[in-house]
Protein backbone atom coordinates (compact mmCIF):
# COMPACT_ATOMS: atom_id res chain seq x y z
CA UNK A 1 0.00 0.00 0.00
CA UNK A 2 1.29 3.48 -0.70
CA UNK A 3 1.52 5.63 1.66
CA UNK A 4 -0.14 9.09 1.83
CA UNK A 5 2.46 10.74 4.15
CA UNK A 6 6.27 9.88 3.84
CA UNK A 7 9.18 11.94 5.70
CA UNK A 8 12.28 10.84 4.95
CA UNK A 9 15.37 12.23 7.07
CA UNK A 10 13.07 15.44 8.04
CA UNK A 11 14.84 18.37 9.83
CA UNK A 12 13.81 21.71 11.54
CA UNK A 13 15.82 24.01 13.14
CA UNK A 14 15.00 27.61 13.77
CA UNK A 15 17.49 30.01 14.65
CA UNK A 16 19.78 27.23 15.41
CA UNK A 17 17.34 26.09 18.02
CA UNK A 18 16.62 22.71 16.18
CA UNK A 19 12.64 21.13 16.62
CA UNK A 20 13.59 17.51 15.55
CA UNK A 21 15.95 15.84 12.82
CA UNK A 22 16.13 12.51 11.48
CA UNK A 23 12.33 12.10 11.15
CA UNK A 24 11.44 9.11 9.19
CA UNK A 25 7.76 8.33 9.11
CA UNK A 26 5.20 7.05 7.22
CA UNK A 27 1.34 7.74 7.25
CA UNK A 28 -0.88 4.78 5.67
CA UNK A 29 -4.72 5.33 3.98
CA UNK A 30 -7.10 5.11 7.38
CA UNK A 31 -3.85 5.47 9.99
CA UNK A 32 -4.92 7.78 12.68
CA UNK A 33 -1.39 9.95 14.03
CA UNK A 34 -1.34 11.50 16.91
CA UNK A 35 0.89 14.24 17.51
CA UNK A 36 1.85 14.55 21.03
CA UNK A 37 4.56 16.34 23.03
CA UNK A 38 4.60 20.20 25.21
CA UNK A 39 4.45 23.72 23.50
CA UNK A 40 7.26 24.68 21.05
CA UNK A 41 8.44 21.20 19.75
CA UNK A 42 7.12 22.15 16.22
CA UNK A 43 4.19 20.06 15.97
CA UNK A 44 2.19 22.78 14.32
CA UNK A 45 5.45 23.36 12.05
CA UNK A 46 5.06 19.64 11.33
CA UNK A 47 1.87 20.54 10.11
CA UNK A 48 2.78 23.75 8.07
CA UNK A 49 5.87 21.53 6.77
CA UNK A 50 2.86 19.20 5.44
CA UNK A 51 1.27 22.30 3.72
CA UNK A 52 4.20 23.45 2.15
CA UNK A 53 4.50 27.08 4.41
CA UNK A 54 7.92 26.08 6.51
CA UNK A 55 10.41 24.70 4.58
CA UNK A 56 12.24 21.80 6.09
CA UNK A 57 15.97 22.39 7.11
CA UNK A 58 16.96 19.32 5.68
CA UNK A 59 14.67 15.93 4.16
CA UNK A 60 11.64 15.80 2.18
CA UNK A 61 8.07 14.86 2.28
CA UNK A 62 5.97 13.61 0.05
CA UNK A 63 2.00 13.64 -0.29
CA UNK A 64 0.76 10.94 -2.62
CA UNK A 65 4.19 9.90 -3.77
CA UNK A 66 5.14 13.86 -4.74
CA UNK A 67 7.25 16.34 -2.85
CA UNK A 68 4.71 18.43 -1.00
CA UNK A 69 3.71 21.68 -2.90
CA UNK A 70 1.34 24.52 -1.75
CA UNK A 71 -1.36 23.03 0.11
CA UNK A 72 -3.20 20.39 -1.91
CA UNK A 73 -6.79 19.75 -2.54
CA UNK A 74 -6.61 16.31 -1.13
CA UNK A 75 -5.89 17.70 1.76
CA UNK A 76 -8.61 18.43 4.45
CA UNK A 77 -7.43 20.89 7.39
CA UNK A 78 -8.92 21.47 10.49
CA UNK A 79 -7.71 24.72 12.48
CA UNK A 80 -8.09 25.53 15.79
CA UNK A 81 -11.35 27.17 16.68
CA UNK A 82 -11.23 30.94 16.80
CA UNK A 83 -13.97 33.18 17.98
CA UNK A 84 -16.14 35.37 15.66
CA UNK A 85 -13.21 36.29 13.37
CA UNK A 86 -13.57 39.45 10.60
CA UNK A 87 -16.40 41.62 10.31
CA UNK A 88 -18.37 39.47 7.31
CA UNK A 89 -21.13 37.21 9.28
CA UNK A 90 -20.63 34.18 7.65
CA UNK A 91 -23.07 31.15 8.38
CA UNK A 92 -22.05 27.75 8.84
CA UNK A 93 -23.56 26.71 5.63
CA UNK A 94 -21.53 29.52 3.71
CA UNK A 95 -17.88 27.66 5.66
CA UNK A 96 -19.23 24.04 4.44
CA UNK A 97 -19.95 25.24 1.00
CA UNK A 98 -16.51 27.02 0.70
CA UNK A 99 -15.04 23.35 1.16
CA UNK A 100 -17.45 22.02 -1.50
CA UNK A 101 -16.70 24.53 -4.36
CA UNK A 102 -14.58 27.32 -2.93
CA UNK A 103 -11.60 26.45 -4.96
CA UNK A 104 -13.99 26.92 -8.19
CA UNK A 105 -13.17 29.77 -10.39
CA UNK A 106 -16.26 31.05 -12.46
CA UNK A 107 -19.21 32.57 -12.30
CA UNK A 108 -20.50 32.15 -8.42
CA UNK A 109 -23.56 29.59 -9.18
CA UNK A 110 -23.67 26.83 -7.42
CA UNK A 111 -25.39 23.95 -8.78
CA UNK A 112 -28.36 21.70 -7.74
CA UNK A 113 -25.56 18.40 -6.91
CA UNK A 114 -23.37 21.44 -4.93
CA UNK A 115 -26.28 22.49 -2.79
CA UNK A 116 -27.21 18.82 -2.20
CA UNK A 117 -23.93 17.55 -1.04
CA UNK A 118 -23.61 20.86 1.30
CA UNK A 119 -27.23 19.45 3.01
CA UNK A 120 -25.69 15.67 2.89
CA UNK A 121 -22.28 17.40 4.63
CA UNK A 122 -23.87 19.55 7.16
CA UNK A 123 -26.05 16.57 8.18
CA UNK A 124 -23.14 14.20 8.41
CA UNK A 125 -21.96 16.28 11.21
CA UNK A 126 -24.82 17.10 12.26
CA UNK A 127 -25.17 21.15 11.77
CA UNK A 128 -28.52 21.02 9.67
CA UNK A 129 -29.90 22.88 12.93
CA UNK A 130 -28.10 25.87 13.15
CA UNK A 131 -26.79 25.67 9.30
CA UNK A 132 -27.99 29.19 8.76
CA UNK A 133 -26.66 30.74 12.39
CA UNK A 134 -23.76 33.01 11.63
CA UNK A 135 -20.53 31.39 12.45
CA UNK A 136 -20.14 33.54 15.39
CA UNK A 137 -22.68 32.69 17.01
CA UNK A 138 -22.14 29.46 17.20
CA UNK A 139 -20.62 27.49 20.48
CA UNK A 140 -17.01 26.30 19.59
CA UNK A 141 -18.09 22.53 19.29
CA UNK A 142 -20.31 23.81 16.98
CA UNK A 143 -18.11 25.70 15.13
CA UNK A 144 -15.71 22.61 14.99
CA UNK A 145 -18.21 20.04 13.49
CA UNK A 146 -18.82 22.64 11.00
CA UNK A 147 -15.28 22.80 10.46
CA UNK A 148 -14.84 19.04 9.87
CA UNK A 149 -18.00 18.96 7.51
CA UNK A 150 -16.14 21.99 5.42
CA UNK A 151 -12.45 19.55 5.49
CA UNK A 152 -14.72 16.61 4.53
CA UNK A 153 -16.42 17.86 1.97
CA UNK A 154 -13.73 16.58 -1.29
CA UNK A 155 -13.31 13.72 0.56
CA UNK A 156 -9.95 14.32 1.58
CA UNK A 157 -6.91 11.21 1.26
CA UNK A 158 -5.35 13.17 4.24
CA UNK A 159 -6.81 15.12 7.19
CA UNK A 160 -4.99 17.43 9.16
CA UNK A 161 -6.26 18.36 12.29
CA UNK A 162 -4.75 21.27 14.58
CA UNK A 163 -5.25 21.06 18.17
CA UNK A 164 -8.99 21.19 16.80
CA UNK A 165 -10.31 20.02 20.23
CA UNK A 166 -8.86 22.79 22.23
CA UNK A 167 -11.15 24.91 24.36
CA UNK A 168 -14.57 22.13 23.85
CA UNK A 169 -15.81 20.80 26.77
CA UNK A 170 -15.42 16.71 26.82
CA UNK A 171 -18.59 16.28 25.36
CA UNK A 172 -18.03 18.25 22.17
CA UNK A 173 -14.32 16.96 22.35
CA UNK A 174 -15.86 13.56 22.31
CA UNK A 175 -18.14 14.61 19.14
CA UNK A 176 -16.06 16.05 17.17
CA UNK A 177 -13.12 13.58 17.40
CA UNK A 178 -15.78 11.03 16.41
CA UNK A 179 -17.16 12.74 13.19
CA UNK A 180 -12.95 13.15 12.58
CA UNK A 181 -12.87 9.16 13.17
CA UNK A 182 -15.82 8.15 11.49
CA UNK A 183 -14.67 9.91 8.12
CA UNK A 184 -11.57 8.03 8.17
CA UNK A 185 -13.59 4.78 8.27
CA UNK A 186 -16.13 5.57 5.62
CA UNK A 187 -13.22 7.16 3.12
CA UNK A 188 -10.01 5.46 4.23
CA UNK A 189 -8.37 8.78 5.13
CA UNK A 190 -5.04 9.02 6.83
CA UNK A 191 -5.43 11.29 9.93
CA UNK A 192 -2.57 13.24 11.63
CA UNK A 193 -3.62 14.78 14.78
CA UNK A 194 -1.78 17.53 16.30
CA UNK A 195 -3.32 17.78 20.28
CA UNK A 196 -1.47 18.32 23.76
CA UNK A 197 -4.16 16.13 25.20
CA UNK A 198 -4.13 12.36 23.75
CA UNK A 199 -7.28 11.16 26.03
CA UNK A 200 -10.11 12.59 23.45
CA UNK A 201 -9.02 10.34 20.80
CA UNK A 202 -7.32 7.99 22.61
CA UNK A 203 -9.63 5.15 21.19
CA UNK A 204 -8.79 5.99 17.58
CA UNK A 205 -4.99 6.73 17.71
CA UNK A 206 -3.07 4.01 15.92
CA UNK A 207 0.40 5.58 16.64
CA UNK A 208 1.80 8.45 18.26
CA UNK A 209 4.58 10.55 17.23
CA UNK A 210 5.77 11.92 20.60
CA UNK A 211 7.79 15.24 19.92
CA UNK A 212 9.88 16.73 23.09
CA UNK A 213 13.15 18.29 24.13
CA UNK A 214 14.21 17.95 20.06
CA UNK A 215 13.40 14.21 19.94
CA UNK A 216 11.10 12.13 18.79
CA UNK A 217 9.58 8.44 19.64
CA UNK A 218 6.76 6.86 17.39
CA UNK A 219 5.02 4.10 18.23
CA UNK A 220 1.65 2.82 19.17
CA UNK A 221 0.05 4.22 22.41
CA UNK A 222 1.06 1.16 24.41
CA UNK A 223 4.74 1.44 23.34
CA UNK A 224 5.43 5.11 23.27
CA UNK A 225 3.01 6.58 26.37
CA UNK A 226 4.83 4.94 29.44
CA UNK A 227 7.05 5.59 32.10
CA UNK A 228 10.01 4.10 30.63
CA UNK A 229 9.73 5.69 26.61
CA UNK A 230 8.73 9.04 28.18
CA UNK A 231 11.29 9.10 30.89
CA UNK A 232 14.25 8.52 28.92
CA UNK A 233 12.42 11.25 25.60
CA UNK A 234 12.31 14.17 28.01
CA UNK A 235 16.17 12.71 29.79
CA UNK A 236 14.16 12.97 33.25
CA UNK A 237 12.26 11.04 35.04
CA UNK A 238 8.64 10.81 33.78
CA UNK A 239 5.51 8.83 35.14
CA UNK A 240 2.65 7.76 32.79
CA UNK A 241 -0.27 6.52 34.73
CA UNK A 242 -2.88 5.02 33.45
CA UNK A 243 -6.17 5.61 35.18
CA UNK A 244 -10.04 4.85 34.20
CA UNK A 245 -8.73 4.60 30.34
CA UNK A 246 -7.14 7.55 30.35
CA UNK A 247 -3.71 8.49 30.18
CA UNK A 248 -1.81 11.04 32.82
CA UNK A 249 1.58 12.16 31.96
CA UNK A 250 3.06 14.01 35.58
CA UNK A 251 6.83 14.69 35.51
CA UNK A 252 9.27 17.39 37.29
CA UNK A 253 10.27 19.32 34.27
CA UNK A 254 8.96 22.77 33.55
CA UNK A 255 7.81 21.81 30.23
CA UNK A 256 5.27 19.29 31.52
CA UNK A 257 4.08 21.49 34.61
CA UNK A 258 1.17 23.15 32.49
CA UNK A 259 0.60 19.71 30.21
CA UNK A 260 -1.77 17.63 32.87
CA UNK A 261 -1.67 15.05 29.75
CA UNK A 262 0.34 13.31 27.31
CA UNK B 1 -26.85 76.78 -12.15
CA UNK B 2 -24.95 79.07 -9.66
CA UNK B 3 -26.71 79.28 -6.10
CA UNK B 4 -27.67 83.12 -6.48
CA UNK B 5 -30.73 83.51 -5.39
CA UNK B 6 -33.84 82.56 -3.52
CA UNK B 7 -33.77 80.63 0.19
CA UNK B 8 -30.72 78.61 0.98
CA UNK B 9 -32.68 75.46 0.96
CA UNK B 10 -33.69 76.13 -2.81
CA UNK B 11 -29.78 75.84 -3.02
CA UNK B 12 -29.93 72.62 -1.69
CA UNK B 13 -33.07 71.33 -3.48
CA UNK B 14 -34.50 72.90 -6.95
CA UNK B 15 -36.27 71.27 -9.36
CA UNK B 16 -37.22 73.44 -11.54
CA UNK B 17 -36.59 72.82 -15.20
CA UNK B 18 -36.02 69.44 -14.00
CA UNK B 19 -37.18 67.18 -17.21
CA UNK B 20 -34.64 69.57 -19.04
CA UNK B 21 -31.38 68.55 -16.49
CA UNK B 22 -32.01 65.29 -16.82
CA UNK B 23 -31.77 65.00 -20.24
CA UNK B 24 -28.54 66.52 -20.27
CA UNK B 25 -27.26 64.33 -17.40
CA UNK B 26 -28.65 60.78 -18.40
CA UNK B 27 -25.22 59.66 -19.67
CA UNK B 28 -23.90 60.94 -15.82
CA UNK B 29 -26.38 58.94 -14.10
CA UNK B 30 -25.93 55.40 -16.40
CA UNK B 31 -22.30 55.70 -15.34
CA UNK B 32 -23.28 56.14 -11.30
CA UNK B 33 -25.35 53.13 -12.11
CA UNK B 34 -22.61 50.81 -12.75
CA UNK B 35 -20.36 52.22 -10.20
CA UNK B 36 -22.90 51.86 -7.67
CA UNK B 37 -22.58 48.34 -8.92
CA UNK B 38 -18.80 48.36 -8.75
CA UNK B 39 -19.00 50.17 -5.05
CA UNK B 40 -21.34 47.69 -3.83
CA UNK B 41 -19.81 44.27 -4.57
CA UNK B 42 -16.42 45.52 -3.90
CA UNK B 43 -17.38 47.03 -1.00
CA UNK B 44 -18.57 43.50 0.47
CA UNK B 45 -14.97 42.03 0.32
CA UNK B 46 -13.30 44.99 1.87
CA UNK B 47 -15.70 44.60 4.60
CA UNK B 48 -14.58 41.03 4.82
CA UNK B 49 -11.06 41.56 4.23
CA UNK B 50 -11.23 44.70 6.53
CA UNK B 51 -9.43 47.20 3.93
CA UNK B 52 -11.80 50.00 4.90
CA UNK B 53 -8.81 52.12 5.98
CA UNK B 54 -7.43 50.98 3.04
CA UNK B 55 -9.79 52.07 0.96
CA UNK B 56 -9.34 55.56 2.12
CA UNK B 57 -5.05 55.39 2.11
CA UNK B 58 -5.68 54.41 -2.09
CA UNK B 59 -7.93 57.37 -2.37
CA UNK B 60 -5.76 59.54 -1.12
CA UNK B 61 -3.08 58.77 -3.21
CA UNK B 62 -5.43 58.33 -6.23
CA UNK B 63 -6.35 62.35 -5.68
CA UNK B 64 -2.52 62.82 -5.59
CA UNK B 65 -1.88 60.76 -9.20
CA UNK B 66 -5.32 62.92 -10.58
CA UNK B 67 -3.84 66.13 -9.76
CA UNK B 68 -0.77 65.27 -11.09
CA UNK B 69 -2.69 64.67 -14.46
CA UNK B 70 -5.01 68.06 -13.95
CA UNK B 71 -1.73 69.71 -13.44
CA UNK B 72 0.28 68.16 -16.56
CA UNK B 73 -2.37 68.16 -18.94
CA UNK B 74 -2.62 64.59 -18.90
CA UNK B 75 -5.50 62.11 -18.53
CA UNK B 76 -7.01 62.67 -15.12
CA UNK B 77 -9.13 59.08 -14.99
CA UNK B 78 -5.59 57.91 -15.95
CA UNK B 79 -3.91 59.95 -13.67
CA UNK B 80 -6.07 58.60 -11.05
CA UNK B 81 -5.63 55.15 -11.82
CA UNK B 82 -2.16 55.00 -11.82
CA UNK B 83 -2.40 56.93 -8.06
CA UNK B 84 -4.97 54.00 -6.78
CA UNK B 85 -2.43 51.10 -8.54
CA UNK B 86 0.89 52.57 -6.88
CA UNK B 87 -1.13 52.54 -3.36
CA UNK B 88 -3.37 49.37 -3.86
CA UNK B 89 0.33 47.45 -4.87
CA UNK B 90 2.29 49.12 -1.85
CA UNK B 91 -0.60 48.22 0.53
CA UNK B 92 -1.14 44.77 -0.75
CA UNK B 93 2.64 43.97 -0.89
CA UNK B 94 4.01 45.52 2.69
CA UNK B 95 1.05 44.83 4.28
CA UNK B 96 -0.07 41.65 4.52
CA UNK B 97 -0.54 41.35 7.86
CA UNK B 98 -3.50 44.15 9.65
CA UNK B 99 -0.91 45.52 12.10
CA UNK B 100 1.72 46.19 8.99
CA UNK B 101 -0.99 47.62 6.52
CA UNK B 102 -2.33 49.97 8.85
CA UNK B 103 0.58 51.54 9.59
CA UNK B 104 1.93 51.57 6.49
CA UNK B 105 -1.79 53.36 5.14
CA UNK B 106 -1.31 56.06 7.78
CA UNK B 107 2.08 56.50 6.55
CA UNK B 108 0.91 56.57 2.77
CA UNK B 109 -2.20 58.68 3.24
CA UNK B 110 -1.20 62.19 4.41
CA UNK B 111 1.92 61.37 1.59
CA UNK B 112 -0.75 61.78 -0.94
CA UNK B 113 -2.87 64.18 0.33
CA UNK B 114 0.05 66.81 0.50
CA UNK B 115 1.13 65.99 -3.10
CA UNK B 116 -2.12 66.02 -4.27
CA UNK B 117 -2.84 69.37 -2.64
CA UNK B 118 0.59 70.64 -4.12
CA UNK B 119 0.21 69.83 -7.83
CA UNK B 120 -3.54 71.59 -7.20
CA UNK B 121 -2.07 74.39 -6.02
CA UNK B 122 0.47 75.03 -9.03
CA UNK B 123 -2.62 74.03 -11.18
CA UNK B 124 -4.18 77.74 -13.21
CA UNK B 125 -7.01 76.03 -14.89
CA UNK B 126 -10.52 76.35 -13.72
CA UNK B 127 -10.78 75.81 -10.08
CA UNK B 128 -13.91 73.87 -9.98
CA UNK B 129 -11.77 70.92 -11.58
CA UNK B 130 -9.74 71.26 -8.23
CA UNK B 131 -12.42 70.87 -5.75
CA UNK B 132 -13.97 67.95 -8.20
CA UNK B 133 -11.55 65.56 -7.30
CA UNK B 134 -11.47 66.27 -3.49
CA UNK B 135 -15.50 66.46 -3.53
CA UNK B 136 -16.61 64.57 -6.55
CA UNK B 137 -18.63 66.09 -10.10
CA UNK B 138 -19.85 63.23 -11.98
CA UNK B 139 -21.54 66.30 -14.46
CA UNK B 140 -18.13 67.18 -15.15
CA UNK B 141 -17.02 64.44 -16.68
CA UNK B 142 -16.65 64.56 -20.53
CA UNK B 143 -17.23 61.64 -22.96
CA UNK B 144 -13.80 59.94 -23.29
CA UNK B 145 -13.23 59.59 -19.51
CA UNK B 146 -16.77 58.61 -19.25
CA UNK B 147 -15.92 55.58 -21.79
CA UNK B 148 -13.05 54.99 -19.51
CA UNK B 149 -15.43 54.72 -16.26
CA UNK B 150 -17.18 52.31 -18.04
CA UNK B 151 -14.35 50.01 -19.11
CA UNK B 152 -12.56 49.85 -16.08
CA UNK B 153 -15.92 49.27 -14.85
CA UNK B 154 -16.58 46.26 -16.73
CA UNK B 155 -13.14 44.98 -15.99
CA UNK B 156 -13.62 44.88 -12.20
CA UNK B 157 -17.18 43.69 -11.80
CA UNK B 158 -16.07 40.88 -14.04
CA UNK B 159 -12.72 40.10 -12.07
CA UNK B 160 -14.80 39.60 -9.23
CA UNK B 161 -17.24 37.71 -10.61
CA UNK B 162 -14.98 35.31 -11.56
CA UNK B 163 -12.77 35.20 -8.72
CA UNK B 164 -16.06 35.57 -6.67
CA UNK B 165 -15.64 31.89 -5.05
CA UNK B 166 -11.53 31.38 -4.75
CA UNK B 167 -11.65 35.19 -3.73
CA UNK B 168 -14.36 34.49 -0.49
CA UNK B 169 -12.87 31.70 0.31
CA UNK B 170 -9.36 33.92 0.04
CA UNK B 171 -11.19 36.14 2.49
CA UNK B 172 -12.46 34.91 5.51
CA UNK B 173 -10.37 31.57 5.52
CA UNK B 174 -7.10 32.21 4.56
CA UNK B 175 -5.84 29.38 6.32
CA UNK B 176 -7.50 26.49 5.39
CA UNK B 177 -7.79 28.33 1.91
CA UNK B 178 -3.97 28.19 1.73
CA UNK B 179 -4.26 24.56 2.75
CA UNK B 180 -6.52 23.46 -0.08
CA UNK B 181 -3.77 24.91 -2.33
CA UNK B 182 -5.62 28.55 -3.10
CA UNK B 183 -2.64 30.76 -4.14
CA UNK B 184 -4.31 32.95 -1.16
CA UNK B 185 -1.09 35.39 -1.92
CA UNK B 186 -1.91 36.16 -5.67
CA UNK B 187 -5.43 36.25 -4.99
CA UNK B 188 -4.79 39.02 -2.72
CA UNK B 189 -2.67 41.02 -4.85
CA UNK B 190 -5.30 40.98 -7.88
CA UNK B 191 -8.03 42.06 -5.50
CA UNK B 192 -6.14 44.56 -4.39
CA UNK B 193 -5.43 46.16 -8.30
CA UNK B 194 -9.35 45.62 -8.56
CA UNK B 195 -10.00 47.64 -5.62
CA UNK B 196 -7.16 50.58 -7.02
CA UNK B 197 -9.47 50.37 -10.07
CA UNK B 198 -12.57 50.80 -7.94
CA UNK B 199 -10.71 53.31 -5.88
CA UNK B 200 -9.96 55.49 -8.76
CA UNK B 201 -13.14 55.61 -10.56
CA UNK B 202 -15.50 56.58 -7.60
CA UNK B 203 -13.30 59.43 -7.19
CA UNK B 204 -14.40 60.60 -10.08
CA UNK B 205 -17.91 60.80 -8.36
CA UNK B 206 -17.55 61.15 -4.83
CA UNK B 207 -14.54 63.02 -4.90
CA UNK B 208 -11.25 61.28 -3.01
CA UNK B 209 -12.48 62.11 0.85
CA UNK B 210 -16.01 60.65 0.54
CA UNK B 211 -15.29 57.28 -1.80
CA UNK B 212 -15.82 55.38 1.56
CA UNK B 213 -19.62 56.06 0.96
CA UNK B 214 -19.54 53.98 -2.16
CA UNK B 215 -17.10 51.06 -1.65
CA UNK B 216 -17.64 50.87 2.24
CA UNK B 217 -21.09 52.05 3.95
CA UNK B 218 -23.22 50.09 1.30
CA UNK B 219 -21.76 47.23 2.07
CA UNK B 220 -21.35 47.70 5.58
CA UNK B 221 -25.20 48.38 5.40
CA UNK B 222 -26.24 45.16 3.84
CA UNK B 223 -24.29 42.91 6.50
CA UNK B 224 -26.32 44.66 9.26
CA UNK B 225 -29.44 42.97 7.61
CA UNK B 226 -28.57 39.67 6.08
CA UNK B 227 -25.40 37.14 6.46
CA UNK B 228 -26.61 35.31 3.71
CA UNK B 229 -23.94 35.36 1.01
CA UNK B 230 -26.54 36.23 -1.95
CA UNK B 231 -28.45 38.71 -0.52
CA UNK B 232 -25.05 40.45 0.60
CA UNK B 233 -23.93 41.64 -2.69
CA UNK B 234 -27.47 42.39 -3.88
CA UNK B 235 -28.61 44.34 -1.30
CA UNK B 236 -24.51 46.00 -1.11
CA UNK B 237 -25.47 46.88 -4.91
CA UNK B 238 -28.80 48.13 -4.35
CA UNK B 239 -27.82 50.51 -1.66
CA UNK B 240 -24.76 51.59 -3.71
CA UNK B 241 -27.02 52.45 -6.88
CA UNK B 242 -29.49 53.94 -5.12
CA UNK B 243 -27.17 56.43 -3.31
CA UNK B 244 -25.28 57.51 -6.78
CA UNK B 245 -28.08 57.54 -8.91
CA UNK B 246 -30.14 59.26 -6.10
CA UNK B 247 -27.65 61.34 -5.17
CA UNK B 248 -26.83 62.62 -8.64
CA UNK B 249 -30.47 63.11 -9.07
CA UNK B 250 -31.00 65.41 -6.05
CA UNK B 251 -28.08 67.09 -7.03
CA UNK B 252 -29.56 68.05 -10.11
CA UNK B 253 -31.00 71.33 -9.24
CA UNK B 254 -28.98 73.10 -6.40
CA UNK B 255 -25.78 73.66 -8.41
CA UNK B 256 -23.92 72.25 -5.62
CA UNK B 257 -21.33 69.01 -5.65
CA UNK B 258 -23.41 65.56 -5.60
CA UNK B 259 -21.02 64.33 -3.01
CA UNK B 260 -23.04 65.89 -0.34
CA UNK B 261 -26.20 64.18 -1.72
CA UNK B 262 -24.59 60.76 -2.16
CA UNK B 263 -22.81 60.64 1.23
CA UNK B 264 -26.38 61.04 2.95
CA UNK B 265 -28.39 58.82 0.76
CA UNK B 266 -25.93 55.87 1.75
CA UNK B 267 -25.49 56.93 5.52
CA UNK B 268 -29.65 57.25 5.89
CA UNK B 269 -29.46 53.75 4.03
CA UNK B 270 -27.09 52.56 6.93
CA UNK B 271 -28.77 54.18 9.70
CA UNK B 272 -32.11 52.45 8.55
CA UNK B 273 -30.24 49.05 8.40
CA UNK B 274 -28.63 49.30 11.74
CA UNK B 275 -31.79 50.14 13.25
CA UNK B 276 -33.77 46.74 10.99
CA UNK B 277 -30.25 44.47 12.06
CA UNK B 278 -30.69 44.92 16.07
CA UNK B 279 -34.10 43.04 15.45
CA UNK B 280 -32.25 40.52 14.16
CA UNK B 281 -30.32 39.53 17.17
CA UNK B 282 -33.03 37.02 18.90
CA UNK B 283 -33.26 35.18 15.65
CA UNK B 284 -30.03 34.25 16.23
CA UNK B 285 -30.89 32.57 19.92
CA UNK B 286 -32.17 29.13 19.21
CA UNK B 287 -28.66 28.34 18.35
CA UNK B 288 -27.58 29.57 21.67
CA UNK B 289 -30.64 28.24 23.61
CA UNK B 290 -29.96 24.79 22.68
CA UNK B 291 -26.23 24.65 23.55
CA UNK B 292 -27.34 26.01 26.80
CA UNK B 293 -30.10 22.85 26.75
CA UNK B 294 -27.57 20.34 25.92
Amino acid sequence: MKPVLSLRGAALAFGGRELWRGLDLDVQPGEFLAVLGPNGTGKTSLLKSILGEQRLTAGSIEFMGEPVRHGSAQIGYIPQQKLGEGSSPLRARDLVALGVNGQRWGLPFASKAERARVDELLMAVGATSYAKAPLATLSGGEQQRVRVGQAIAADPALLLCDEPLLSLDLAHQRGVSELIDAQRRRSNAAVVFVTHDVNPILGMVDRVLYLAKGAFRIGTPDNVLTSEVLSDLYGTPVDVFRSRGRIVVVGSDDHLHHEDAA
Amino acid sequence: MSPTSGPWWSHIFDFSDYGDLLALVHNSILAGAILGVVGGLIGVFVMKRDLAFAVHGISELSFAGASAALLFGANVVAGSVAGSLIAALLIGLLGARARDRNSIIAVLMPFGLGLGILFLALYTGRSANKFGLLTGQIVAVDDPQLLALLVISVVVIAGLLLMWRPLTFASVDPDVARARGLPVTAISIIFMVLLGLAVAISIQVVGALLVLSLLVTPAAAAMRVTSSALLTPLLSVGFAVVSVVGGIMLALGGGLPISPYVTTVSFLIYVVCHIAGRRRVPARLPALTKELAT
